[in-house]
Parts: structure tokens; C-alpha cells; sequence
């Protein structure tokens, strides 16, 4: 086939619909994070003293942090749908969630006594952290990579990854309201690492599937 | 583009054409550079043509067109020269059935995209022909097959982005 006759197959399509890939990918995320939410209150729910934790500092920053990783990956993400797009200052805004988790666990470490460091850091919840992050990650990760692969990255593994850390903003937003430990020094230590797993499928699923 | 993507197919046709001479300057460029022979260079220009035209409601509608042309270009020209290195490493059988092609053919018939559409189903490969190298139109091409428009606009689309990724897939 000459490339004149394939010009002929591609002119005689008609246009497409205008591709809003911004309410794509949020609506996807959205999707997604109800499944997972609808699935964690079936399963587990908030914990006891919501309503009492809901007033203290170390339990509210949780979810500052966990939005800080959610809201410039999903940004970031969207914006590197497009080829010869480029990051931008929103990089910077992705070490946000790292200074604010480093900063406070400084402090926390400035406030509590040393003999309570280890005791805080171990939690009681680490392995529930470790496993239900990224299982309740699947649903809005799946989501996003369906939403994305209308997309065309230029980097569909890095693109993938943010996809990933969304997700796991997301799964850790839900997780946090049942997870007793609230101490800064717990969630730098776990929340990242369950993170990473994550954003690692992410790739994965990015290399994979983003690929165009 | 714009009026392309408002539906003026004689623009985008013209849009197309422009493109894929752009788009074979650069593969040629960039096979020369890269120094592979430049044999199968439409196939690469009709890769990326195919990509635009699928892709093409991720152009931000912004001022200039050409640095999104060459982003996709380019990683369709990377991607065909990362597939011509792997190739090299197939195993012989291969390598002689390819050798064993008449040489005095117009080399056409060997392209990409007639393997490929040979992974099409037989509906889509028969829209595909009488639309692409027969020129008809999708009204006379329905009526011929007794689908309505909407049918063979829908079967037209999912063969093309069938052939994209059986591209991708059968030159991996």
C-alpha cells in the first residue's frame, strides 16, 4: 500500500470528538478511589475515634500529606499525556510531600523522647499499611492506565509511575482514616515504602500499557 | 489541523501529505545519520501518519503544529530504528525467506503494512482496501457492503487502531 492510499483511508475518517484528557484522567481517579473507598468501608471502615483523632494535629497532617503526593502526580501525569509535553514547575512540587513528611518527622523526633522514637516508628499497623495501600491502589490505578491510554507520552514508564503515585495518594488517603498510627515517624517510614511499590506496578503498567 | 479537526477533509488531507514528506526527510536523516539503509523509510512514514491521525486530539490547539508533529515523528523514527537493531538478531529462517523475495518487485508489496493488515478480520480489511487503494468513500463503501455509514465509519476506525498495534506488535 502507498502512503498516498493510506492518506485516503485516514482523510475519509471523520474527526474525532474533542479529547478532554484532563476530566479523563480526574474522572477515572475519582471512579476508581469510590471503588476502592466503597470496598475499604465494607471491609474495615474508620477507625473507632474518628471523630476524636479528626481534632489532632498528627492525624490531620496524614491526609495533608497524603493529597500532597495525590494532587501533582495526577497533574503531572495528565500534562505528560501529551507528546513533547514538558514537566514543568509542577516537578517541583512532587518533593512537597517529602519535605512536609521529613519536616515533621524532624519535629516529631524534637518533641517525644528518645526511648518512644523506635516504639512510635514500628506502629502497630505496619504491615496492614505495607498490604492495603497497594491493594486498594489497584482499583484507581487500573482507572487511570484505561483513561491514559487515550493519551500519547512520550514516556509511557515515568507517566505510568505518576499514574501509580496517584493511585497510592489516593489508597492512602482511605487507608489513613483507619490506621491508628499517626505518628509522623510511622508514616515517613511506611507510607513511602508501600508507595513505592505502587509506583513501581505504575511502571510497569505504563511500559506496558501506554505504550502507542 | 484545526480545520482538520473541524472536519474539512480536503485540509486534512493536504495536512497529511505535508506531514509525511516532513516526516521522510527526518527518517531519512535520522536512518542516514544512524547509518541503516533508508529501504523501508514509508514504512516508517506511514507508522507515524497512522499515529498522528490516531492521536490527534492530543495536539493542545496551540499556536504551532510542527513541535508536536516531530515529538510523535520522532519517537515513531526511535522506535522503527530500535526495531531494525532487533532485527538483525532474528534467526536465520528468517532472514532467508526475506533473501528469498523477488528482488524485481515494486517494493510496495513487501511494506509493514501489508503484513500487517493480514491480522486485520476480513470485513475491516476489505474497508480498509476499498477506502485507502480503491479511494472509495465510506457512503459508497457501506453501500457496496450493505452496512450503514456509521457501521464502516466504526469498523474503519477499529481497523486502524487495530493496525497500529498489530504494527507495533508483528515488527517487535
Amino acid at each position: 500500500m502507498k502512503t498516498a492510499d493510506l492518506i485516503n483511508a485516514l482523510a475519509a475518517e471523520p474527526p474525532p470528538p474533542p479529547l478532554r484528557l484532563g476530566r479523563r484522567v480526574a474522572l477515572a481517579l475519582v471512579l476508581g478511589a469510590a471503588i476502592s473507598a466503597a470496598l475499604f468501608m465494607t471491609a474495615l471502615g474508620p477507625r473507632h475515634d474518628f471523630g476524636a483523632a479528626a481534632h489532632t494535629l498528627r492525624f490531620d497532617l496524614k491526609f495533608v500529606d497524603t493529597l500532597a503526593l495525590l494532587l501533582p502526580s495526577a497533574l503531572l501525569a495528565v500534562r505528560l499525556l501529551r507528546p513533547k509535553a514538558r514537566p514543568g514547575a509542577l516537578i517541583a512540587a512532587l518533593v512537597a510531600p517529602f519535605v512536609l513528611l521529613g519536616g515533621a518527622a524532624v519535629v516529631e523526633l524534637v518533641v517525644t523522647p528518645a526511648d518512644l522514637w523506635m516504639t512510635r516508628l514500628v506502629g502497630t499497623n505496619a504491615l496492614h499499611c505495607l498490604t492495603l495501600i497497594p491493594l486498594m491502589s489497584i482499583p484507581p490505578l487500573a482507572a487511570l492506565i484505561v483513561a491514559m491510554r487515550a493519551g500519547a507520552p512520550s514516556h509511557p514508564a515515568l507517566t505510568g509511575a505518576l499514574a501509580g503515585a496517584a493511585a497510592a495518594g489516593a489508597a492512602a488517603t482511605i487507608y489513613a482514616t483507619n490506621c491508628n498510627d499517626d505518628s509522623p515517624l510511622f508514616v515517613a517510614s511506611w507510607y513511602p515504602l508501600a508507595t513505592l511499590v505502587v509506583v513501581a506496578a505504575g511502571a510497569l503498567a505504563g511500559r506496558k500499557w501506554l505504550q502507542w | 489541523m484545526r480545520a482538520a479537526l473541524a472536519g474539512d477533509e480536503a485540509a486534512y488531507r493536504r495536512l497529511l501529505e505535508e506531514i509525511g514528506r516532513s516526516v521522510r526527510a527526518m527518517a531519512r536523516g535520522a536512518f542516514a545519520r544512524a547509518r541503516v539503509g533508508d529501504a523501508d523509510i514509508e514504512d516508517v512514514v506511514q507508522e507515524t501518519l497512522l499515529a498522528i491521525h490516531l492521536k490527534r486530539g492530543t495536539w493542545d490547539g496551540g499556536p504551532r503544529l510542527a513541535p508536536w508533529v516531530n515529538a510523535i515523528a520522532r519517537h515513531k523514527i526511535i522506535d522503527a530504528m530500535r526495531r531494525r537493531g532487533v532485527r538483525r538478531a532474528e534467526p536465520i529462517e528468517d532472514f532467508e525467506a526475506t533473501l528469498a523475495a523477488p528482488a524485481d518487485e515494486d517494493p510496495h508489496v513487501r511494506s509493514d503494512i501489508e503484513r500487517v493488515m493480514q491480522k486485520l478480520a476480513p470485513r475491516q480489511r476489505d474497508i480498509v482496501t476499498a477506502i485507502s487503494l480503491e479511494g472509495q468513500s465510506i457512503a459508497a463503501t457501506a453501500a457496496r457492503l450493505s452496512m450503514s455509514e456509521v457501521a464502516v465509519r466504526v469498523a474503519l476506525h477499529r481497523a486502524l487502531k487495530a493496525l497500529a498495534v498489530a504494527w507495533r506488535s508483528a515488527t517487535q
